[in-house]
């Protein structure tokens, strides 16, 4: 078919002469190859999908059972007095929320100096990669180094220290999408404010921020949903508290550290709470997630 | 209050009747195009060099920019003519590695030289980019950005200047009901005449024009072109343009630039008929470019 369209004058093209048999086998050649791989990337597609969507299946089947109005009004109690999980939630609200609130202001400015201010120096790579070192360091380690900061020098686990260790973890991630996002706007757009006499704080600030807002506002939303889940740094930082506590310089209780413990117990009503509280939390980063992706959509 | 009062008023007759304005308003516009009389520069650029890193983009540019009249400048792309604009209001100073060299003289101060308050100088010479840049903000608030940075007006005043700048980009009967609205919702046109509007409110003295309807529909270009014309009354103006029957609709004088050099600066119809240099000849009658 192809073949006819090649005009006369191009079969003068040294080596064009096509020779219709040897195009239908490599034509035939190619069609196996691409199915070969197509196979392969939907066959591993369909395996992480299925990994996923069982592990989701179970805790909605096991964790379901668990749920009940007792969950969100009663304190975590010894085995067979009928516990809930209210001082895990708080406290994995409370840790959260300031791990939060500290982690994202140091994130943001980082963020803005490497995009706005560094103009590729050397000590801004360093900065870049040191945070993107931090980005992927184990979690425990981060629960190790709170543990020398603050936890030995306080003499006690301490609410703080969690919320402290979260911090850390907020940090490169923040970092990494507040740079990303300000790198996504146009010169143009800086040079216009510049142009029109605006000192540069005034551009990052008033212009810059408000382009970028979504993608920051996900980023900050992406980092709650990862640090809501973690567990490692807090065992050696907040470790959990088994009663009602909401003093940042005692011990305190999180849904993680909960699971954790619960879940490795004998008893059959703390393991049904350890489905629970992973089902609540599994639910809460989902809604996150999928709350910071709408947001980012709207914006690209 | 009465003092923001007074620099509307001044802002309207500082244009008019500022002692270098009287001088030459007798001679210019009108009589300009025929080729007849150039203005007294507002800007005299003397022996400029310009250099990206050790990449040399300008070599010893002389121009004056008359005052009140359009300069067009013209020439193939990579000739030097937007670095040109962007020494002029020293948007170059934001990138590390680009220096100027050389004398950019307006009111006796050399522009170029490292003490010059560089906010207070763009607030003298504004800029109109290529593509619009719309700050992601309402159009009111596009207005007052650029004004809220120099001058402190009330309320009644702010939206007086508003419709002022609004009125004189021509955008005002388009979006005078949606001023509290995105600016990104406005179309491509609106929007070039909304920067155009967001430059004149901070009431420059020079305005840069950098291909500013090069990503625009023949309409809208028509709107800028005729709001180029009208604005020229009362501003210094500077454009670069890609577009030779632009530069011949819209200027007074037109400077040909080639590999850095400003080859050639003449009144536009002797530019355009008449040029001097043979690299004009060639660009204007299409032999390169």
């Amino acid at each position: 078919m192809s073949a006819s369209t090649l005009g006369p004058s191009r079969t003068a093209i040294p080596g064009a002469i096509k020779d219709e048999a040897v195009a239908r086998a490599l034509g035939r050649r190619r069609h196996r190859t691409n199915l070969l791989v197509k196979t392969l990337c939907v066959s591993a597609t369909l395996i992480g999908l299925a990994l996923l969507a069982s592990i989701l299946f179970t805790l909605l089947w096991r964790g379901l059972g668990g749920l009940s109005l007792t969950v969100f009004t009663t304190n975590t109690k010894p085995p067979g007095s009928n516990g809930g999980l209210l001082n895990a939630i708080v406290g994995t609200l409370i840790q959260t929320g300031i791990g939060t609130l500290i982690g994202t202001p140091i994130g943001l400015m980082v963020g803005t100096y490497l995009a706005e201010y560094s103009q590729g120096s050397a000590i801004s790579n360093v900065i870049r990669f040191v945070s993107d070192v931090l980005l992927s360091a184990p979690s425990i380690l981060i629960g190790l180094f709170v543990y020398q900061l603050l936890v030995e020098p306080m003499g006690g686990f301490s609410g703080i220290a969690g919320s402290l260790a979260l911090a850390v973890l907020v940090i490169p991630i923040v970092v990494r999408t507040t740079e990303d996002m300000l790198r996504l706007i146009p010169a143009t757009l800086r040079e216009a404010a510049i142009g029109l006499g605006a000192p540069k704080w005034k551009v990052v600030t008033l212009i810059c921020y408000r382009a970028a807002l979504d993608g920051i506002v996900t980023g900050v939303l992406l980092a709650v949903a990862r640090i809501a889940g973690e567990t490692a740094p807090l065992l050696f930082t907040s470790l959990g508290n088994l009663n009602w506590s909401v003093a940042l310089d005692k011990p305190m209780a999180s849904l993680p550290v909960t699971i954790y413990q619960y879940a490795g117990s004998a008893f059959d009503d703390w393991v049904q709470l350890a489905w629970t509280a992973a089902l609540l939390i599994t639910v809460s980063v989902l809604a996150i997630n999928i709350t910071a992706r709408v947001a980012l959509r709207r914006r690209t | 209050m009465s003092s923001t009062m007074r620099d509307q008023q001044a802002a309207g007759e500082q244009r008019g009747m500022g002692a270098q304005g009287q001088s030459s308003a007798g001679f210019g516009g009108v009589q300009a195009r025929s080729g007849a009389s150039i203005n007294v520069p507002r800007i005299a650029i003397r022996d400029l060099d310009f250099f990206y890193g050790s990449n040399r983009a300008l070599k010893q540019v002389r121009l004056d920019l008359p005052e009140r009249q359009v300069t067009g400048m013209i020439g193939p792309s990579g000739c030097g003519k937007s670095t040109l604009l962007r020494v002029l209001n020293r948007m170059y100073d934001m990138y590390p590695g680009q220096r100027a060299e050389g004398e950019v003289m307006m009111d006796g101060t050399n522009i170029i030289s490292p003490g010059v308050d560089l906010n207070a100088l763009r607030a003298r010479i504004g800029m109109v980019f290529q593509k619009p840049t719309p700050f992601p903000m309402t159009v009111y608030e596009n207005i007052a950005f650029g004004v809220k940075l120099h001058e402190r007006l009330s309320r009644a005043a702010m939206d007086e200047r508003v419709e002022w700048s609004l009125t004189r980009a021509a955008l005002w009967g388009e979006v005078k009901d949606r001023l509290q609205s995105s600016a990104m919702g406005l179309s491509g046109g609106q929007q070039q005449r909304l920067c155009i509007a967001r430059t004149i409110a901070v009431r420059p003295e020079v305005i840069l024009l950098d291909e500013p309807t090069s990503a625009l529909d023949p309409i809208s270009t028509l709107k800028v072109e005729e709001l180029i014309d009208e604005l020229k009354h009362d501003f210094t103006i500077a454009i670069v343009t890609h577009n030779m029957q632009q530069a011949a609709r819209c200027a007074d004088q037109v400077a040909f630039f080639y590999l850095g050099e400003m080859v050639e600066v003449a009144p536009a119809v002797q530019l355009f008929t008449a040029p001097k240099e043979r690299r004009t000849q060639e660009y204007i009658t299409g032999r390169f470019g």
